[in-house]
């Protein structure tokens, strides 16, 4: 096969191409585990900014409250009229409290807490990183000797490490009540079977599965989002300026949310 | 000869290209930059000046090469020891590069808070007074996006002289301004480098104003360097390329 060569320059084969992608997501992955190293670290690294991780805790754990609520409220309410249909045609209605719960305190809950968090903080973090990457704020840490990991990544980590799983206990119990009103109020189910059904049937292995997953997903969400902005002229085909930013921030959202299912199932396989 | 504050010694830099090749941007470069005096960097756009400050910060590793901070060499530095070398320095970012979500007063705090020990007391009276010394009482509670071009510039030089820099590096520090704007800048150089006694390094495009202020030049072309003593050493030279930038940056001038 011939491969011609281009105007502009010397054409690259497919095999070149090919080489050329493998070493570029080697030198990404590359980076993206010394970023995740060094957010890390900075956690421990003092003096601690106890403020920061205040400020982000309100706007990553209290301010994701209200999507987190309206989502585990939907999610529990057809949770639990799907359920009942479903139950009603082996008159198992009574198995609807256990089937709502565990699904969603070792599913559902998690992995959609994560996203909700990765669609509204994430997508904002990366933004806000990116946006202080190209106007050179970054670099003027730096050369203020500032270490920027401590200073900006790190209570980010660690506000979203703590914010997660406290948003996925919010959701577990906003969608259970959520399934009881479907289930109970609406469709006419025992509470008490309903109530009953989801204490024999939860136990603390689930739970901590849940707690793993979310921990899990939050570093997932708070490791892609804040990497993607923060190394925005790194990624290959970002391009430059407040294009670079849009772009990686929808690469961030998009990355994480796969992150996420993929890593719930690989999760659930070890851990069930 | 008079000690160097910035020694470059055979440094190479280059980036990849498109097309698989790599586009040089300093080829083998040797220059010094004395201690206390003016050095200011020029050349044509893409020649590689903004490049040449961020070697010197430690924001990009040289190909090959040294790069010499009062006889230390920072290629080789990491973490704490690049940090340490940091403080020497002050810089001036070409848009200033203030923290959006921070008032005037937060911004020019900043290195006093993460880097001394300093009481909110001592901080408060030392902000206080460079911002008194800049003009720019009154627009302490003011945040960037509220200031004028010429404004961001003197809070982000208040900024970087908290600390006392050892040097000073300015990067296209009147982009974007008037030529009256321009002029008042560069008085406010003059007369902090006088104040402080740091060396300072400008990397400019406004050569006719910028060279009232040079004590030597660095000249970028092609990847090599010419230096030169004085804005009228350069004028005198010879050298076709020199010649050439002459005419093109200082030609109206001179007419």
């Amino acid at each position: 096969m011939v491969f011609k060569q281009g105007e502009g320059g010397m054409q690259r084969n497919p095999v070149e191409k090919l080489g050329e992608t493998g070493l570029y997501v080697l030198q990404d992955m590359g980076r993206m585990g010394l970023y995740l190293w060094l957010a890390i670290k900075g956690i421990f690294r003092r003096p601690f900014r106890f403020a920061e991780f205040m400020r982000q805790m309100h706007f990553i754990g209290a301010g994701s409250v209200m999507v987190i609520f309206f989502t585990a409220a939907s999610t529990g309410m057809v949770l639990g009229l799907q359920g009942y249909y479903s139950l009603h045609k082996f008159g198992a209605e009574g198995m609807l409290g256990s089937a709502v719960s565990l699904t969603l305190i070792m599913e559902l809950g998690p992995v959609l807490t994560a996203i909700m968090v990765a669609g509204r903080a994430g997508s904002a973090m990366c933004a806000e990183l990116g946006i202080m990457r190209i106007s050179e704020q970054i670099d003027a840490l730096e050369c203020m000797a500032v270490d920027p990991f401590r200073y900006l990544i790190s209570p980010k980590f660690l506000a979203t490490l703590v914010s997660v799983p406290l948003l996925t206990a919010l959701f577990d119990v906003v969608g259970i009540t959520g399934g009881y009103i479907a289930g109970v109020k609406l469709m006419g189910v025992n509470p008490g079977s309903y109530l009953e059904g989801m204490r024999t049937s939860v136990t603390n292995h689930d739970i901590w599965l849940g707690t793993i997953k979310s921990f899990v997903f939050a570093l997932l969400v708070v490791w892609i989002c804040t990497g993607r902005g923060y190394l925005v002229y790194q990624i290959r085909g970002a391009g430059f300026g407040a294009q670079s930013v849009s772009r990686v921030t929808t690469q961030a959202v998009v990355y994480s949310s796969i992150a996420v299912l993929i890593f719930d199932y690989l999760l659930t396989a070890v851990l069930l | 000869m008079s000690e160097s504050a910035i020694e470059f010694r055979d440094v190479v830099k280059s980036f990849a290209k498109t097309d698989g090749g790599r586009q040089m941007i300093l080829d083998h470069v040797n220059f010094t930059i004395p201690v206390g005096k003016t050095t200011v960097i020029a050349g044509g756009s893409g020649q590689g000046k903004s490049v040449t400050l961020k070697l010197i910060l430690g924001l990009m590793p040289v190909d090959s090469g040294q790069i010499l901070v009062s006889g230390v060499d920072m290629t080789g530095l990491r973490g704490r020891a690049l940090e340490q070398l940091r403080t020497r320095f002050g810089v001036l970012f070409q848009g200033a590069a203030l923290f959006d979500s921070l008032s005037v007063f937060e911004n020019v705090a900043l290195p006093l808070r993460e880097r001394t020990t300093k009481s909110e007391q001592e901080i408060r009276e030392q902000v206080m007074a460079i911002l008194t010394q800049l003009e720019l009482t009154g627009h302490e509670e003011k945040f960037p996006a509220q200031l004028s071009g010429g404004m961001r510039k003197r809070v982000g030089l208040a900024r970087a002289l908290q600390l006392k820099p050892e040097i000073m590096l300015f990067d296209e520090p009147t982009t974007g301004l008037d030529p009256a704007m321009t002029e008042d800048i560069y008085n406010l150089f003059a007369r902090t480098q006088k104040q402080v006694g740091y060396t300072a390094v400008i990397v400019s495009h406004d050569i006719p104003k910028v060279f009232r202020l040079a004590d030597q030049i660095v000249v970028l072309n092609a990847g090599k360097t010419d230096v030169f003593a004085s804005p009228e050493a350069m004028q005198k030279s010879q050298e076709p390329h020199i010649h050439a930038f002459v005419e093109s940056t200082m030609g109206t001038v001179n007419k």
